[in-house]
């Protein structure tokens, strides 16, 4: 396989800072865009730019389809059951506060529960922390165990009482433990109880089929899986969206409207009130085809040879300690959170970034994770397809470095 | 302190101009930082902590016949070279020196555009700490 002709269709692996080839190992903040995503965007905003499902003009036509033909692409990566279950959001936060606005409204009562767990970001927390307060809710969270994994005993026994959702993270983005959603899934409808997945690390690396998991919604955002920024989707099992009321009014999302009374669209539209993220949406189609292509073959392989290289060299190091270790290899994402012995990762991540390499530092929205394993923050390489085993040696020895000029 | 605090800046202003690498300059922002002198583990309280910082910072101040002394650590080493250097500049000062200062030296070392905005924060947190505690003073 030629990673460099991978490479080449992301411009930014090109750049330079301070002079040096950027290393860009912040992926699970955010993924460089491919050229294909970068062209349909600019297509999209250049040549087509008009405001879909009302005008007849012709290029307004256009601009629909190919927001309608993002949704349909969307469906079958998802293999989700029907196009009307696929919701466009702004982002994996917007799809979570979507839910626990709307299904909270519907079916969250004072003294009911709402079940999460120690592993996820604060946007599969806060939501619902807002929820319980709105509502007189009580927040329940399962822990994880000392490697990362999601204790399932705890959170069989959550799984009962007053609980009405389950809201739990398909992958850390912190530890990179890939949790076993289906299962866990299994256990709550046991209970009678619906689960919301966060999908937002999961969509990137892991083949998601929303039937197969059966969750009765999965989010994710669009930016992390190569397409355009604010876009998000939030995935939904019809007799939910069906029920739930709108979480916004506005345009696009009625059927009609009277001073005497408003009526609403049926789902997908109920939940896409105002103009949407017209440019941006129809990069999904491009953005899943390049996924598709990298998270398969060859690409796969070198990727693992990679991953591996990088787990071994930092366990083998007896300065760091990382968190969330895989006691199967297809257990971890391509993620690395590691402190340093007496070095702070802020420092580290100021060194790093001279030597050319971005890299993540702090609480990475996670300080219910930091305070389980009783730090401050974390320092977090994560990778794609297009990052190399070069840039992954460049890294250990500067990373080698910066730990010896701040010891 | 013997220097004033024009001769403070105009030092630390020569000793970074004699790095090309930024790298070096955190070598030796690193070196600065290990040398802080040692604060006190009692006084690192919340009152003390000094918002808008990724890392933690406390800082602590006394006036003395007319001078006001700064005192402050950190968890990240670099932040503690940071500290360092505004305190050869800041402490020890009349309140009136410390708040006619225009504090512009620390984007002719270029500080300011060499760390990230996150760390700048910090940076004008800590500053606008001392510059209040002088103006309180005055």
């Amino acid at each position: 396989m030629d990673i460099q002709k991978i490479r080449n269709q992301f411009p930014e692996l090109s750049e330079k800072v301070y002079g040096k080839s950027l290393v860009y190992f912040d992926n699970a903040a955010t993924s460089l865009k491919p050229v294909s995503v970068i062209d349909k965007w600019l297509k999209m905003s250049e040549k087509y730019n008009a405001n879909i499902h009302r005008a007849v003009h012709y290029t307004a036509t256009v601009a629909t389809d190919e927001f309608e033909a993002a949704r349909d692409r969307v469906k079958d990566f998802l293999n989700a059951p029907s196009r009307d279950g696929i919701v466009f959001t702004s982002g994996t936060t917007a799809s979570i506060n979507l839910v626990a606005y709307s299904f909270g409204e519907a079916f969250i009562h004072e003294g009911d529960e709402v079940l999460v767990t120690e592993a996820e970001h604060h946007s599969d927390i806060v939501p619902w922390q807002m929820l319980c307060e709105r509502k007189g809710a009580v927040l329940k969270v399962a822990g994880v165990d000392d490697d990362g994994y999601i204790d399932l005993e705890s959170f069989k026994k959550l799984c009962g009482g007053r609980v009405r959702i389950a809201a739990v993270t398909h992958v850390s983005n912190v530890l990179g433990i890939v949790n076993p959603v289906k299962e866990m899934v299994r256990i709550c409808h046991e209970a009678g109880i619906p689960v919301l997945v966060d999908g937002a690390q999961g969509i990137v690396h892991e083949k998601v089929d929303v039937q197969e998991m059966d969750c009765d919604f999965y989010a994710f955002s669009g930016h992390k899986m190569y397409a355009a920024a604010g876009t998000g989707v939030l995935y939904g099992k019809k007799k939910w969206l069906e029920l739930m009321p709108p979480y916004m009014g506005g345009g696009e999302m009625i059927e009609t409207v009277r001073f005497s009374g408003t009526t609403y669209a049926k789902p997908p539209g109920k939940f896409e009130a105002g103009t949407q993220n017209i440019s941006g949406v129809p990069t999904f189609v491009p953005a899943i085809e390049m996924l598709e292509s990298l998270n398969g073959g060859d690409s796969l392989a070198y990727g693992e040879a990679v991953n591996e290289y990088l787990a071994d060299s930092l366990s083998a190091d007896e300065r760091i300690r990382v968190f969330g270790v895989p006691r199967r290899t297809e257990d971890k994402i391509p993620l690395f959170s590691f402190a340093v012995d007496g070095v702070h990762h802020e420092d580290l991540a100021l060194l790093l970034d001279k030597m050319g390499i971005a890299v993540r530092s702090g609480q990475m929205c996670a300080e219910p994770l930091m305070d389980r394993f009783g730090v401050t923050g974390m320092l977090r390489v994560s990778l794609l397809p297009y990052n190399t085993m070069e840039e992954a040696e460049y890294f250990i020895k500067s990373l080698d470095k910066a730990i010896l000029m701040l010891s | 302190m013997g220097s004033t605090l024009q001769e403070a800046k105009d030092r630390l202003i020569e000793d970074f101009s004699m790095f090309d690498e930024w790298l070096d300059k955190y070598e030796y922002l690193i070196d600065l930082g290990k040398n802080l002198q040692p604060y006190p583990e009692e006084k690192k309280t919340e009152d003390r902590l000094i918002k808008g910082c990724q890392s933690r910072v406390w800082m602590d101040w006394r006036l003395e016949d007319g001078r006001i002394y700064f005192t402050a650590d950190s968890d990240a080493i670099i932040t503690r070279g940071i500290i360092s250097m505004l305190i050869s500049v800041y402490s020890g000062r009349t309140a009136a020196e410390i708040a006619a200062d225009d504090f512009s030296f620390i984007d002719r070392i270029g500080l300011r555009e060499n760390l990230s905005p996150t760390r700048t924060n910090g940076l004008l947190s800590m500053i606008s700490t001392i510059r209040s505690v002088a103006q309180n003073n005055i």
